[in-house]
């Protein structure tokens, strides 16, 4: 158990590698000068040798990326090109504004995934199994930049219940409904993902559990139908929780296309705004910060399903 | 029969059947058409090739041509069956057009990337060893981004243009078609029937090319057909975020993205584009569950 555990995190650290490498090599695949947007057309060869010099694009590749690794993991992610701010602190902001959006969206997908994949998987063949098949095709086929869109349009602009953009007025985030009616629909649009990929996943486990002979036998043991769901959400809970990590891995990534729709502030919209600026140490610095998000996120699902069911570290 | 009873000759020892039992690939197809849910499905994906290919030729209208009087009409307008966009161009027309783009965008992807995808997973799952820790640790590095994310980073770094993001999908794309590849060859590798070709003497290009790939085809493109669907999405999402496709051209993608502006003047005018997604996307989705339940030849 424990040298498993120590195995999946050395496993974890030449990804991590991988990855920041990947980050890097993204300002250095971008055609043109990394400093064309900052630097007046007509600015002097030594201006320009200045500027190459104070964000070390004078360097060699080896040298740049070390040092930008080294900086990286004393929490500095250089300097945003367009702002002048530097990266870090803007991806923080915007990370927790994107966290809060895509954990309501999961919580929504998981609840209604467990809902929908239990009732399909124990009336198999009914028509509920196949209203639940034919909602998640469609749930994991819907353009989700869409299906915001036809959010706003029916509850903003036709019925005019929610807002349909932003995050609410002030800087800061509450949990009250002047601030929560802003996270409805983008929250509603986004969960519609892990609903559909939820639901399946837990047809297939309740589907497959209910066959077990241990069911059977407890069935025969004149367990209740209630003493036997308990047996089943036991079993399916593992699987379950870890597909709900992954998908809050995913969302976060993801959640681009949907921020842009609701302008919500968060990584999607810092994404945008760093890729049509042609800022790149901001877009280097957001990618990296959300790819290792997820390469941890799916280090701690992979721990979680360990410690709730030890027969995977075998 | 007769071959088993009369004493054997040499013409008769090579035992001719006396029908020809379908081939693998005529079950497949016998079974698919069978399937009516996905038959369905086939015939709105040859209804929107037809469009791709016939479109220019049978549309109303001009699908360029703006007009500053006819802006934003809504549908069911007189002569203007789906509306007008934001620059009096006609919806119909654009949509019908917007075909072509749409399924190229979304499809050459999918296909570029089944193609080296296939090859590095037969390449990292025949070779084995050093060969395959090195291609598929490189592999888990790109599963490490999630494959939305991948996809903006990519074309937003090299710059909105069509070629940008078909080269940035195509990236998405081959890591899973090769990790299903490496693993389906790895099966097939360890078979009877390759050990005894190799044992004759046979070269690893004839094994691959004979016996291997028949064998480890079918199921990567069972899967690449599964990722058509989200390479739509995709492809079109990027054309929204203003990655892709460039305008005036009509997609779907682009073109709600330009009609965002409309949502409060001509709500389902604006949402138009986006059902076309939508629906191509569905049909690819119900296609590819039949073609894999048909190809499932354990039933």
């Amino acid at each position: 158990m424990f040298s498993y555990l120590i195995r999946r995190i050395t496993y974890a650290l030449p990804i991590m590698l991988g990855v920041a490498l990947v980050c890097f090599a993204l300002v250095h695949l971008a055609p043109g000068d990394p400093l064309v947007s900052i630097l007046p057309p007509d600015a002097s060869q030594e201006l320009a040798a200045q500027m190459r010099e104070l964000y070390g694009f004078n360097r060699s590749y080896p040298e740049q990326f070390s040092g930008w690794v080294w900086r990286a993991l004393q929490g500095d992610l250089g300097t945003s090109i367009a702002s002048g701010r530097p990266v870090a602190s803007e991806v923080i902001r915007a990370v927790g504004n994107t966290l809060r959006l895509a954990a309501v969206a999961t919580l929504i997908g998981f609840m209604f995934g467990c809902l929908f994949g239990f009732v399909a998987g124990y009336f198999r063949n009914s028509w509920v199994d196949r209203a639940a098949s034919v909602l998640s095709v469609l749930g994991v086929s819907v353009p989700h930049y869409w299906l915001g869109m036809v959010m706003v349009i029916v509850f903003a602009a036709i019925l005019n219940w929610l807002p349909a953009t932003g995050m609410g007025s002030g800087d800061a985030w509450a949990w009250d409904w002047e601030h929560l009616k802003y996270m409805v629909l983008p929250a509603l649009t986004m969960s519609v993902i892990p609903t559909g990929i939820i639901a399946r996943t837990v047809r297939a486990l309740v589907s497959d559990l209910l066959d077990q002979e241990f069911i059977v036998g407890l069935r025969a043991k004149g367990l209740t139908q209630f003493g036997i769901f308990c047996h089943v959400v036991k079993n399916a809970a593992p699987t379950a929780l870890a597909v709900m990590g992954l998908q809050l891995g995913y969302l976060l990534g993801g959640s681009i296309l949907i921020e842009t729709v609701f302008s919500w502030p968060g990584t999607g919209f810092l994404l945008n705004s760093a890729i049509f600026q042609r800022d790149l140490p901001l877009l280097q610095g957001t990618i990296l910060v959300l790819a290792m998000f997820f390469v941890v996120l799916n280090l701690l699902v992979d721990v979680m399903q360990t410690l709730l069911d030890p027969r995977i570290a075998r | 029969m007769k071959a088993m009873t009369a004493p054997l000759t040499a013409a008769q020892s090579v035992v001719q059947p006396l029908e020809k039992s379908p081939g693998y690939w005529q079950s497949v197809l016998t079974r698919l058409l069978k399937d009516k849910v996905a038959l369905g499905a086939g015939s709105v994906i040859l209804i929107l090739f037809l469009m791709a290919i016939f479109g220019p030729y049978i549309v109303p209208a001009d699908p360029y041509q703006s007009s500053i009087l006819s802006r934003l009409k809504s549908i069911g307008s007189p002569g203007f069956p789906l509306g007008t966009d934001e620059l009096g161009r006609d919806m119909l027309s654009r949509l019908i057009v917007g075909a072509r783009l749409s399924l190229f965008i979304g499809l050459t992807p999918v296909m570029l990337a089944f193609v080296i995808g296939t090859v590095i997973g037969l390449l990292a799952g025949y070779a084995g060893g050093w060969t395959n820790s090195a291609i598929m640790r490189t592999i888990d590095v790109f599963y490490a981004f999630p494959s939305v994310l991948l996809a903006i980073a990519l074309s937003g770094a090299l710059g909105a243009g069509i070629l940008n993001s078909l080269i940035s999908l195509t990236v998405v794309f081959i890591p899973p078609i090769a990790r299903v590849a490496e693993s389906v060859t790895t099966q097939v590798r360890m078979r009877d029937y390759v050990e005894s070709a190799r044992a004759t003497g046979a070269n690893a290009f004839t094994i691959v090319r004979v016996h291997v790939l028949g064998n480890v085809l079918g199921p990567i493109f069972v899967y690449a057909t599964s990722l058509i669907a989200v390479s739509m999405i995709l492809a079109s999402g990027l054309s929204f975020l203003g990655l892709g496709v460039k305008p005036p051209e009509p997609e779907w993608g682009l073109m709600l993205n330009t009609l965002r502006t409309a949502i409060y003047t001509q709500p389902w005018v604006a949402a138009l584009p986006g059902a076309m997604i939508f629906i191509t996307s569905i049909a690819f989705n119900i296609l590819s569950d039949g073609l894999r339940s048909a190809m499932d030849n354990k039933r």
